[in-house]
């Protein structure tokens, strides 16, 4: 069967040119780059490399990078030893967060910090305003995500940085999904955290980073060795970060052509969607939105069920319906945005990617009208039809 | 995740749709994850002749729906009231735990059908069928609170049709 996977959001396929980069990684060229020797060296040389490649990236220093093992590890250091290390006892975050910095934001909580969650607007933008309205004296740190996860929504982070650069704040955005596909400054947007991940953009599982501006005071979360300049003790994943670094010069490299084709691809599945299925509608922002995320929501049919049918077909998709959920509870960001419980039931996303074909985006939402006319004629609810 | 007997329902569910002029309909609400099923029987002689599904759910819940139906064509109403969960889980070549909840809802469908159609008939309603029917109620009533809009459309436009 033809097989198409959208759901470039959740994971990415290592693209072969990467693979490339990092075969000698795991065969000759195996040493540890702590190691005085020459198998070291050559390591440890490669290592530099693919820091220079992510700090020029995102126009930081090399000493600014520091690799890590997940965005989870990332977001985790900022909210369970930054931000400890750092005055004050109020944090200030988004409720659109991945589940790593809303959980880390809890555990601070139970470490007597005080938690303020910002409102959004039903694309799940935050408002710069509300953030200096949020920030108090004893603020010590703001965390908003470049761009959500479920419906692609880019947030105002410049403006936000601004605001917390102005107020003495410290201020982190979880760039997982962003980075590669929109630009990022960290000098011109005043950001003082930053994190990403290496298996959104086309690198292997393993590696992410965590930008940390000169001056910011830092603790590390995992303690040994004094790998990372004693910042992340851990055998350097050496491989795995060639990887990562090869995996962002090509995303950089290739943004702007490739950013300009999945709009376009992403546009003509959002229009043709709404088109030809009655009863279905945009989630996000029609805009401020990741150039491969399609987040959409149909009356009358539940998530899993359209996800189930679509996969028969071969076509791979996510949902956050209630009934996909461990917990049986619809997405926190749908609901966020003002969603109400039936509505979120509906939620499909697709994300494309790199190796996303015109053809397969056609299938996909040909195999989508069938599949949603379906699942309504078993429906109760048919309203119009 | 799902066993193939689920899958091969949930893909191709059996007596899906409704009926013309039912003698008995049973709406259930899942106050769990917020599904909606309606079931609906034909009945002679005190035996299900016909009977047909209309649910709003997961994969689970789809499936359930299907082989209940299986399940409860041919069988008297008081065998057909007494399908469970866990037939419905054993038939399907069982459940995840976190999905049993969506067989109870095809078993709360039919005793509400068997319900309806006793009620109608002016015939006597076992205790234990009384029971689940006042329970089912409170969370049908929440359950439609939260899909008021569509299920108002909906039922009007059986009027309509009727
Ligand atoms: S119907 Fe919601 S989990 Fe099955």
């Amino acid at each position: 069967m033809e097989r198409s996977y959208l759901d470039y959001a959740a994971t990415t396929p290592v693209d072969p040119r990467v693979l490339e980069a990092m075969l000698p990684y795991l065969r000759e060229q195996f040493g540890n780059p702590a190691s005085m020797h020459s198998f070291g060296r050559d390591a440890a040389q490669a290592l530099e490399q693919a820091r220079e490649t992510v700090a020029k990236a995102i126009n930081a220093d090399v000493n600014e990078i520091v690799f890590t093992g997940s965005a989870t590890e990332s977001n985790n250091t900022v909210f369970k030893t930054i931000a400890l290390a750092n005055k004050g006892k109020h944090v200030i975050i988004s409720p659109i967060e991945h589940d790593c910095v809303l959980n880390s934001a809890r555990w601070l909580k139970g470490q007597g910090y005080e938690v303020t969650t910002l409102p959004v607007d039903r694309f799940g933008l935050v408002k710069p305003q509300d953030v200096a309205a949020a920030i108090r004296h004893d603020t010590v740190l703001v965390s908003v995500m470049h761009a959500n996860n479920e419906m692609g929504t880019i947030e105002p982070i410049g403006e936000i940085g601004a605001v917390c650069r102005k107020a003495g704040v410290l201020f982190h955005t979880d760039a997982a999904q962003s980075f590669g596909k929109v630009p990022i400054d960290v000098r011109k947007m005043n950001i003082d955290l930053l994190t990403a991940s290496s298996h959104k953009m086309y690198g292997p599982r393993g590696a992410a980073l965590l930008f940390v501006r000169k001056g910011v005071k830092f603790a590390p979360l995992l303690h040994g060795g004094g790998h990372e300049g004693g910042k992340r003790s851990s055998t350097v994943n050496v491989a795995a970060i060639v990887g990562f670094g090869k995996a962002v010069g090509l995303c950089m490299d290739e943004m702007e052509a490739e950013g300009k084709r999945e709009r376009q691809l992403r546009d003509w599945m959002i229009s043709q969607i709404l088109e030809r299925i009655p009863k279905s509608y945009l989630n996000g922002h029609p805009e401020k939105r990741l150039p491969n995320n399609v987040n959409v929501r149909f009356d009358f049919v539940e998530g899993e069920a359209v996800l189930m049918r679509l996969d028969a077909e071969g076509i791979a998709a996510s949902t956050a319906s209630a009934c996909s959920s461990p917990k049986l509870e619809p997405s926190h960001v749908l609901l966020a945005c003002g969603l109400r419980h039936e509505e979120a039931h509906g939620s499909l996303r697709f994300s494309i990617g790199r190796f996303t074909k015109e053809e397969e985006v056609k299938r996909a939402v040909a195999v989508l009208e069938k599949v949603i006319k379906e699942l309504r004629d078993i429906s109760p609810f048919k309203e119009g039809r | 995740m799902y066993s193939k007997e689920v899958l091969e329902h949930f893909k191709q569910p059996h007596n899906y749709g409704k009926i013309k002029n039912p003698d008995g309909v049973g709406k259930v609400g899942n106050v769990v994850c917020g599904d909606v099923m309606w079931l609906y029987i034909k009945v002679k002689d005190g035996v299900i002749t016909d009977i047909k599904f209309e649910t709003f759910g997961c994969v689970a819940a789809l499936a359930s729906s299907s082989i209940i139906t299986d399940l409860a064509k041919g069988k008297t109403l008081e065998k057909a009231a007494a399908i469970g969960r866990k037939e419905i889980v054993d038939s399907l070549g069982g459940l995840p735990p976190i999905k049993v909840h969506c067989s109870v809802l095809a078993s709360d469908a039919l005793s509400e059908a068997v319900y309806d159609y006793l009620k109608k008939k002016g015939k006597e309603i076992p205790a234990d069928l009384e029971r689940k029917h006042k329970r089912i109620g409170k969370e049908k009533e929440i359950i439609e609170e939260k899909y008021h809009d569509w299920v108002k459309v909906e039922e009007k436009m059986h009027e309509d049709k009727a």
